[in-house]
């Protein structure tokens, strides 16, 4: 039987880590992703896991600590959020092009300058050409049971490849929600035992991590990492099904939401998919036709899919909760319409809408402004303006 | 084991040949000495900062490391050799170790004293059980001579060249033994690959088989950078620490100082400084002065020296 508790996203994160028991955590402070380690060192003060939890000196350190860790052959993990994260830019490659499985929670929140502590997506999208796999939580349910397929899918011997799993600072990060665990002895079978082909600490066939690769062979192994990436879409799948089985809870590439009979929808990561519901639902039962797609897997970018899905629509509005500072809309806005593009779907009008910015609260009214915008652009056929921002004081 | 330099040197070599470091280069006789330190049976996980002896030991698809060997990047050999050390351990708790590690970490002085000053720092005071030895050749030689805090003052690097007003490099040497010596872990010591190498092989098997962290700064003289003749690398080193510009010593615990190597005599510091080409401007009529200020540094330190080891 699940575990019904009421739990905030980080400890949802924490407990997750926990049943996981992997060999190493190094991890640094910094809100809203502080309490991961917390909640996680009171695990290792009590004895609940074997893991080393190593408190570094910086992130940069805790992802170095993480990349040594899991080279030497153990499952290695962090959390971290903004400022966090960019200080581990540098490693954030070396992690993915040593093709190292580790796993981290992202818990959004704004980048500096200025410094803010509050959400938005300007950390993870600002990695989304890293070489991690990102995967975004609308709930702390979804944060925790991401958290569970995580290693099966970073681990597989066709990925190899780092993921990050994002949810909302604050927003699912401190808010408790109730939640169903997974009963820990299925947890371990699910996740399974850690061994990998080739580590460090093998006195029997020691390895060489880290090489200077030059213009004879870097390029081939930038080829396989991008072949690791396309083979990670089926893995999630397939990882996704398995662990509907065990939970009944279905996870896809992306979720829809009331798009069955809609002619506009509205795409939207992480918990702004939530109001988003909310305010679909009311316009729905006034006959307005808008549906919702939540983008889960960002990277790699599911295009096929996500155009198909797409391709029915008269008009889709494309909420970004960062902006590219590149006169040209948020990198969701940008990724979708060259999949369109690319794959010859031409119908669609499409417009972005930058939105809530250094945790500006996003109401539903505001949600509301997005789908009455995109409904009128669905009944006249005309774009007004592609590139908008809602929320703010202009 | 007292040493037996004929007994050290039949140990199997754990650094092959055929690495691309310049002839005449101290820093790779340092990595030889340092391995040899360990015991046969032991296997070793060996990280390296990017730098000269990194890109020229371990370039895709060779290694010259014979133990497992991790290069992360430039300034975090001390995280990266932290986080295998924690790996190690609990691997050890839950009986999936059989045999014994050990944890060596390699870096020079420009990932050692400036960028990964840091990371050193972070892995020294939270206690792993390993080694980073810094090999110092006073520059970044791999991007080609550029100043580092460890670069000593008038030296002509390419960022602190000596041009027509400013003589070189203006600042002097930070004191990287001291500042890790004050973390007060286990054992820190300085020393300098000399002679039969016994206070190089001594020192690396106590940082390696002390439990806890343990610190080694190395000498490590580099032809290309110090600008001397190839075959002088052995002399050069001697010089330097001959001079006391390179005391032999260690720390225990930060408090117990011993000089491991006492100069018959200490010769002036210009004999070492007049064997190397970076030094050349030092030597022009008029800049005496610099001589000589560089002599009384080196006094005056070798004095604190003498007086944390209770020998003034
Ligand atoms: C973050 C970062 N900055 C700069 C560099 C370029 N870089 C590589 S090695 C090096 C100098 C290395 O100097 P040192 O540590 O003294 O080693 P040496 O080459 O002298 O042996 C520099 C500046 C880098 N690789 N990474
Ligand atoms: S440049 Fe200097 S440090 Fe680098 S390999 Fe050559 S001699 Fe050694
Ligand atoms: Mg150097």
């Amino acid at each position: 039987m699940a575990i019904r508790e009421r739990l905030s996203g980080n400890e949802a994160t924490a407990v997750a880590m926990k049943q996981i028991n992997p060999g190493v955590v190094a991890a640094f402070p910094i809100t809203p992703s502080t309490e991961v380690p917390q909640y996680f060192s009171s695990f290792v003060a009590d004895g609940v896991v074997d893991t080393e939890f190593v408190a570094v000196e910086s992130e940069h350190s805790a992802m170095s600590a993480c990349i040594g860790a899991q080279a030497a052959g153990v499952r290695a993990m962090t959390a971290t959020s903004a400022n966090g994260l960019a200080l581990m830019w540098e490693l954030l490659y070396i992690a993915s092009g040593s093709r190292l499985p580790i796993v981290m929670a992202c818990i959004n929140r704004a980048l500096s300058g200025p410094i803010n502590i509050h959400n938005d997506h300007s950390d993870s999208m600002g990695a989304r050409d890293s070489g991690w796999i990102q995967i975004y939580s609308e709930t702390n349910q979804e944060a925790y049971d991401n958290m569970l397929m995580a290693h099966r899918i970073a681990e597989h011997k066709d990925v190899l490849l780092p993921v990050m799993v994002c949810q909302d600072g604050f927003i699912t990060s401190h808010a408790i929600e109730n939640i169903e665990l997974v009963e820990d002895d299925k947890v371990k079978a699910f996740v399974g035992e850690y061994n990998p082909e080739f580590y460090l600490l093998n006195k029997e066939n020691p390895i060489a991590v880290g090489p200077l690769d030059l213009q004879a062979h870097y390029f081939e192994h930038q080829r396989q990492q991008a072949e690791a990436m396309k083979n990670a879409k089926k893995v999630i799948l397939e990882v996704s099904d398995e662990f509907e089985k065990m939970t009944g809870r279905k996870y896809g590439l992306f979720e829809e939401y009331n798009t069955k009979d809609a002619d506009v929808c509205v795409v939207v990561l992480n918990s702004t998919a939530g109001t988003a519901k909310y305010v679909v639902d009311q316009l729905n039962e006034q006959g307005k036709k808008v549906g919702i797609i939540k983008p889960r897997v960002y990277r790699p970018f599911p295009v096929d899919e996500i155009v198909d899905a797409l391709a029915k629509f008269k008009a889709i509005a494309i909420m970004d909760k960062t902006d590219s500072f590149n006169a040209a809309g948020g990198p969701l806005f940008s990724d979708i319409t060259s999949a369109m593009y690319a794959k010859g779907v031409f119908g669609p009008k499409v417009i972005n809408f930058t939105y809530g910015l250094g945790g500006r609260d996003v109401k539903a009214e505001d949600v509301e402004a997005v789908c009455n915008e995109v409904l009128k652009v669905a009944e006249t056929e005309k774009v007004e303006s592609v590139y908008n921002y809602i929320g703010v004081r202009e | 084991m007292a040493y037996n330099f004929k007994e050290a040197v039949k140990k199997p070599e754990r650094l092959a040949g055929g690495h691309r470091m310049c002839a005449g280069c101290g820093a790779p006789i340092v990595a030889r000495q340092v391995l040899r330190a360990l015991k046969p049976e032991d296997h070793a996980v060996i990280g390296g900062a990017t730098g000269c002896m990194e890109v020229s030991t371990f370039l895709y698809p060779y290694t010259s490391w014979k133990d497992s060997f991790i290069h992360n990047a430039f300034e975090n050999v001390g995280a990266t050799v932290s986080g295998a050390e924690a790996a190690y351990k609990v691997l050890k708790k839950q009986g999936k170790m059989e045999y014994d590690t050990k944890f060596i970490a390699f870096g020079g002085d420009g990932g050692t004293y400036d960028i990964g000053l840091q990371s050193l720092s972070g892995a020294m005071e939270r206690g792993h059980d390993m080694v980073y030895v810094c090999y110092d050749n006073g520059a970044y030689m791999n991007t080609g001579i550029q100043r580092s805090s460890g670069t000593p003052k008038y030296a002509d690097t390419t960022t602190s060249p000596a041009g027509k007003v400013v003589p070189g490099k203006q600042q002097w040497r930070k004191d990287l033994t001291e500042v890790v010596a004050n973390h007060f872990i286990p054992y820190v010591a300085q020393t300098a690959p000399m002679g039969n190498m016994k206070d190089l092989y001594e020192k690396a098997e106590k940082a390696i088989y002390t439990p806890g962290p343990a610190f080694m700064n190395v000498l490590a003289a580099c032809p290309r950078g110090w600008r001397y003749d190839t075959p002088d690398l052995m002399e050069i080193t001697k010089l330097a620490v001959d001079s006391c510009y390179w005391p032999l010593y260690e720390v225990i615990n930060g408090r117990e100082y011993n000089i491991t190597y006492m100069p018959k005599n200490k010769i002036p510091v210009a004999d070492f400084l007049k064997a190397q080409g970076r030094f050349k401007h030092v030597f022009k009529k008029g800049n005496e002065y610099m001589i000589e200020e560089i002599q009384k540094e080196v006094d005056s330190r070798w004095e604190n020296l003498l007086k944390l080891a209770g020998q003034a």
